[in-house]
């Protein structure tokens, strides 16, 4: 459903994404594994359109998106989440999803009647808050909310917007085991309905998860394949997972 | 609390006048309008989040029109007022358009750029007045009732305050008010849900220039006379110090802080308080906006509000 040619991104004279050439097929989590500096936070910007491309072609069920504005990409059917906490946090957890389902559903170009009155905006809310595990927290402050249920949120806020493949950047970067189980769990359910490209550290979690995973070193796509291939893998071995999974 | 507010303002004209103050009259009169002014930029700057520091042109351009087309001869406040509303809304448009590709400090100077350029362009304009300015012959008409009576002007002004108000309270509790206040929370956010921000903060902008247009409106029948002062950057200083004294972001903030810093004014400058020190009247109100930043964060009407908005 997700199509990268050639995608390349210059930042002066460092090329943090060389050529990247990727398949996200429709219902699977593929992973995006790769060390620190990879490029694969920069691939996700290109992919969602906070940064644009220097050259190659993104194309997303079958339509060019390349020179897409980011907020079209979203009405597209792809959304994202962010390395690094990305909520409205003085907004409540209800408030923050039924913003977020407001995007979706119906103009907001409207003036006169309250939110507050749109039943529907806040029941459809309260689903998504219960399917990301934060039911008994709807009315706490987002700022409030703990570190894995923040995260959670933002899943959320992704969910919302009905996607039909979510980016997620390092979801359970900054967890506990405890939590990261739970954002396991969580990613675990929502595969039923929409595809993930997975950017993780976390192996135990990537390999729970992921159908595919691709190896991203300096910019470049060194190995894409099923788990066990990927593991086998003599260059990605050396260049990456080290010890890591030979213990 | 609020029967005592409302009592106070309804009978405010008809006190004063049976003490024999009507200077006061048009005094609250004048505070009404900056509160219309004042809550038009609470909306860009507390809900919208965008610092603009060029507020002064848009309130300047609607006191303009009315000048303007009062000298041209035509006083029906049914055509110069939309007129006025209109014109500070294209400036808005315009200025904003070219301003919201901008962020942050950047932001800041180019609205007060933008809003320095309309003041130098009327201090030019030698067929109205130019550094001099223009008076009115008259307030608008149209009414039925003559707006040189200053309990009627005073009401009209009240009525107008009040709808404005009114509708700012629906706006912001709509669809688009909370579009807004989550850009102003998380423009990165936002996007990534779907809303095309720059969209939304550009109407928003181009509503609070609108709003202000009104006001100029109103400020240049007030005085009888509009100058370029009314564009110049202070003008938009006082305004931000009348939101940040309120209460950036209250609903109440911009009508406060109005009535705050117009009353403090008032107090140190007009009595005989600081005997031959009201020429430097700035300085005590200059303690009291450092003493409201430091421990009323919030502003006035957030010290005084129950819960955190």
């Amino acid at each position: 459903m997700l199509s990268l040619k050639n995608l390349s991104k210059r930042f002066g004279g460092v090329v943090a994404v060389d050529g990247v050439d990727l398949e996200v097929a429709a219902g699977e989590v593929h992973a995006l594994i790769g060390p620190n500096g990879a490029g694969k936070t920069t691939l996700i910007g290109q992919i969602s359109g906070s940064l644009s491309s220097d050259s190659g072609a993104i194309s997303f069920l079958g339509v060019d998106i390349t020179r897409a504005k980011p907020h079209d990409r979203v009405r597209a059917g792809l959304a994202r989440s962010y390395q690094i906490t990305s909520i409205f946090r003085r907004f409540t957890v209800l408030d923050n999803l039924a913003l977020a389902v407001q995007a979706r559903s119906g103009s907001s170009f409207s003036f006169w009647r309250p939110v507050a009155a749109e039943t529907a905006l806040f029941d459809e809310a309260r689903a998504l808050a219960s399917q990301v595990g934060l039911s008994g927290r709807t009315n706490a402050v987002a700022s409030t909310l703990a570190h894995g249920e923040q995260r959670s949120l933002e899943v959320g806020l992704a969910l919302a917007t009905r996607p039909k493949l979510v980016l997620l950047d390092e979801p359970m970067a900054g967890m506990g085991p405890e939590e990261s189980n739970r954002m396991i769990g969580l990613i675990g359910r929502i595969r039923a309905q929409v595809a993930v490209l997975l950017v993780e550290h976390d192996m135990d979690a990537v390999f729970r998860l992921a159908d595919r995973i691709s190896v991203m070193v300096n910019g470049r796509l060194i190995a894409t394949g099923s788990p066990e291939k990927i593991r086998m893998n003599e260059e990605v071995r050396k260049a990456y997972l080290g010890d890591e999974l030979a213990a | 609390m609020k029967k005592i507010i409302i009592v106070l303002v309804l009978a405010f004209p008809l006190a004063m006048h049976a003490i024999d103050q009507g200077f006061y009259i048009s005094f609250a009169t004048r505070i009404l309008i900056y509160a219309m002014a004042a809550a038009s930029l609470n909306l860009v700057l507390g809900y919208g989040g965008m610092v603009s520091f060029g507020h002064a042109a848009f309130f300047g351009a609607g006191a303009y029109i009315v000048g303007i087309l009062a000298a041209e001869g035509v006083t029906s406040l049914w055509i110069a007022w939309p007129a006025a509303i209109v014109a500070a809304g294209l400036a808005a448009l315009v200025i904003g358009a070219i301003s919201l590709r901008t962020r942050g400090v950047y932001f800041i100077m180019i609205t007060l750029a933008f809003a320095q350029m309309m003041y130098y362009v009327f201090v030019s304009l030698k067929a109205y007045g130019g550094d001099d300015g223009l008076s009115l012959p008259s307030r608008s008409t149209g009414l039925g009732v003559s707006l040189a009576n200053d309990f009627a002007w005073y009401y009209l002004v009240l009525v107008l305050l009040m709808i404005i108000l009114y509708l700012l309270h629906r706006l912001l509790r709509s669809r688009f008010g909370r579009v807004i206040e989550a850009i102003r929370e998380n423009e990165t956010r936002a996007t990534a849900v779907g809303y095309p921000v720059y969209r939304y903060k550009l109407l928003c902008f181009v509503i609070s220039g609108a709003i202000a247009g009104l006001a100029g409106a109103l400020i240049a029948n007030q005085t009888s006379y509009v100058g370029p002062a009314l564009l110049h950057w202070v003008q938009s200083g006082t305004l931000m110090i009348m939101v940040i004294l309120g209460g950036v972001g209250r609903f109440w903030g911009g009508p406060v802080g109005a009535v705050v810093l117009l009353a403090l004014e008032e107090l140190f400058s007009g009595s005989p308080l600081l005997g031959p020190y009201s020429l430097h009247w700035q300085l005590p109100v200059g303690v009291i906006l450092l003493a409201v930043v430091l421990f009323a964060p919030q502003g006035i009407s957030g010290a005084f509000a129950k819960k955190p908005q």
